[in-house]
């Protein structure tokens, strides 16, 4: 399997590998794949008060395409805002990456990774939101 | 590492080198002034050099497999010879004999593929599963699926991916008893352990010359004089090698498999206790990782072959972090997808450990420097990608994988 030398750069060196904390309203956490297909994402985005990303963290079980297409949205989304974010296509990733078409699924991966982290983050905001003005009305 | 050459090559059950007393046994029989002649040409010294040499090294083997110089035929390999055992036999006694073969899920696909073709024929194949995740063929297993109909059983001696042995003695005393044939693929034990002909009732046994130190493009097909054991032939010609096996013989490659033999002779023991220091050093490396699993047993299995899953890694991952070595993981990378070894899935291994597995194997060339390089390596690569591997978390806070729900693409 011949990997592009972005590929192989995210890979040795890969960025902004960690873990944010789960509970913290103003992480989003997303976990996409399955073990049994051979790869699964973890990706988590911090947002400040103007939503916009600043931290990224990620974890991924898969190939070298995985970790770089994961590793590489973290640096795209880092300084972006939420709704920026969430324009990132997997086409970017894959180009960027220059990744066979065999490997087009690990892009695809990364940008359903991101989609969930940003799901997720809304929906705890919302609940916060909820529970804020349940809070004020009372 | 000092001086030594990159990537370095832990996968003899893939290939061995040839042995350079062999290479050198070779050349006499190339270029103008070697002994060039065909084997078959009865009119001059060209033709009867060549004939001792095919003769001599016909006489090694035989001496190998302690049998008669006339029990053997000369192939191009052992794939060769286990399509001429399996086809060749069933061909011949399955009109009189019945038309039902024993064989396992964990056989070479020369074994695999043949039987295949045979189904095709009208004969019925039954493929033992392994008992549970040592991967053993037992006897009584082969017991269990013998039928009255059974006219052939064809197991392999040392299983090429996992390194495990099977009873040959054992299962060769119930074919015999009941008048079953008994091929016997030896492409793995031939340089690792002694099979004497005289105590193992196989009927035919195959040898590939490229995993004992000989060169690749030979092997040789063991067939029993007594009680005597037939085959129909599968290529026709000039009627060499008493008419199983026609085409001119290659003697060169002959030569060198005879005195690939004669070296495995000479020094089976000092390599085998090689090997088992060599693995020992390996493995005690990977002692202290966690969820680290041999698959196969590790009692009866020869010490050159072994094969180990990383859990919580990803298979092609490793590989590439391995990449200053040369060996063999358990997913064969078929084109785009990433297929489970069928023998690893025939033992339970679940995907995600097989597809995490490496097979390695060493040999008479190993250095214990070439196993310390290979020892580090796999354990960097194997910590780095568990930092990075969420499963790793998962595992280490106590998650069961299993209750999680997965979002599958
Ligand atoms: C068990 C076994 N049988 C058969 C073969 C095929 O041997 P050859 O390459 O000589 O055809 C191999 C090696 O690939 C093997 O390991």
């Amino acid at each position: 399997m011949p990997y592009s030398d972005k590929v192989i750069d995210h890979y040795e060196n890969p960025r902004n590998v960690g873990q944010l904390d789960e509970s913290d309203a103003q992480v989003g956490t997303g976990m996409v794949g399955a073990p049994a297909c051979g790869d699964v994402m973890r990706l988590q985005i911090r947002v400040d008060e103007d939503g916009v990303i600043e931290e990224a963290r990620f974890k991924t079980y898969g190939c070298g395409s995985a970790i770089a297409s994961s590793s590489l949205l973290t640096e795209w989304v880092k300084g972006r805002t939420v709704e920026e974010a969430s324009q990132i296509r997997n086409t970017d990733i894959a180009e960027e990456l220059d990744l066979p078409p065999v490997k087009i699924h690990c892009s695809v991966l990364a940008e359903d990774a991101i989609k969930a982290a940003l799901a997720d983050l809304e929906r705890k905001q919302q609940d916060t939101g909820a529970a804020a003005d349940r809070q004020a009305a009372s | 590492m000092s001086g030594a050459q990159l990537p370095i090559y832990l996968d003899y059950a893939a290939t061995t080198p040839v042995d350079p007393r062999v290479a050198e046994v070779m050349m006499q029989y190339l270029g103008p002034d070697g002994v060039f002649g065909n084997p078959a040409s009865r009119s001059h010294s060209y033709g009867w050099q060549a004939e001792e040499a095919v003769e001599g090294a016909r006489t090694a083997v035989a001496e190998l497999l302690n049998a008669d110089v006339r029990e053997i035929v000369w192939t191009s390999g052992a794939t060769e010879s286990d399509n001429l055992a399996i086809k060749g036999a069933a061909r011949f006694y399955g009109a009189e004999r019945g038309r039902h073969i024993v064989t396992s899920a964990i056989e070479h696909k020369a074994v695999l593929d043949s039987c295949r073709q045979l189904e095709s024929e009208g004969f019925e194949v039954t493929y033992i599963k392994p008992n549970g995740s040592d991967g053993m063929i037992t006897p009584e297993l082969v017991e269990a699926a013998l039928r009255d109909d059974t006219c052939l059983v064809s197991l392999m001696h040392v299983n090429n991916e996992l390194g495990t042995i099977t009873d040959i003695a054992a299962i060769g005393e119930l074919t015999r008893g009941r008048k079953i044939l008994f091929h016997v693929d030896a492409a793995q034990s031939a340089s690792r352990l002694p099979i004497d002909t005289q105590q193992v009732q196989a009927d035919f046994i195959s040898l590939s010359g490229h995993k004992m130190y000989g060169p690749k493009g030979v092997g040789a097909l063991y067939v029993r004089r007594r009680p005597r054991a037939r085959l129909q032939a599968l290529i026709h010609g000039g009627g060499h090698e008493r008419g199983m096996r026609s085409g001119t013989l290659a003697t060169h490659q002959i030569a060198g498999m005879g005195e690939a033999a004669r070296l495995v002779m000479q020094q089976r023991e000092a390599d085998a206790e090689h090997a088992r220091r060599l693995m020992n050093r390996l493995t005690g490396q990977f002692e202290d990782l966690e969820q680290v699993f041999i698959n196969g047993s590790r009692e009866h299995s020869v010490p050159g072959i072994v094969n180990i899953s990383f859990a919580f890694i990803e298979g092609e991952s490793l590989m590439m972090s391995i990449n200053g070595i040369a060996l063999s993981s358990g997913s064969a990378c078929t084109s785009a997808s990433l297929e489970p070894s069928y023998v690893l899935r025939a033992l339970g291994v679940e995907d995600e450990l097989a597809h995490s597995s490496l097979r390695f194997s060493v040999g008479r060339f190993t250095t214990e420097e070439q196993v310390d390089y290979t020892a580090a390596q796999v354990r960097h690569a194997v910590e780095k990608l568990r930092q990075l591997s969420p499963l790793w978390d998962m595992y280490k806070a106590g998650i069961d994988l299993k209750s999680v729900q997965w979002v599958e693409h």
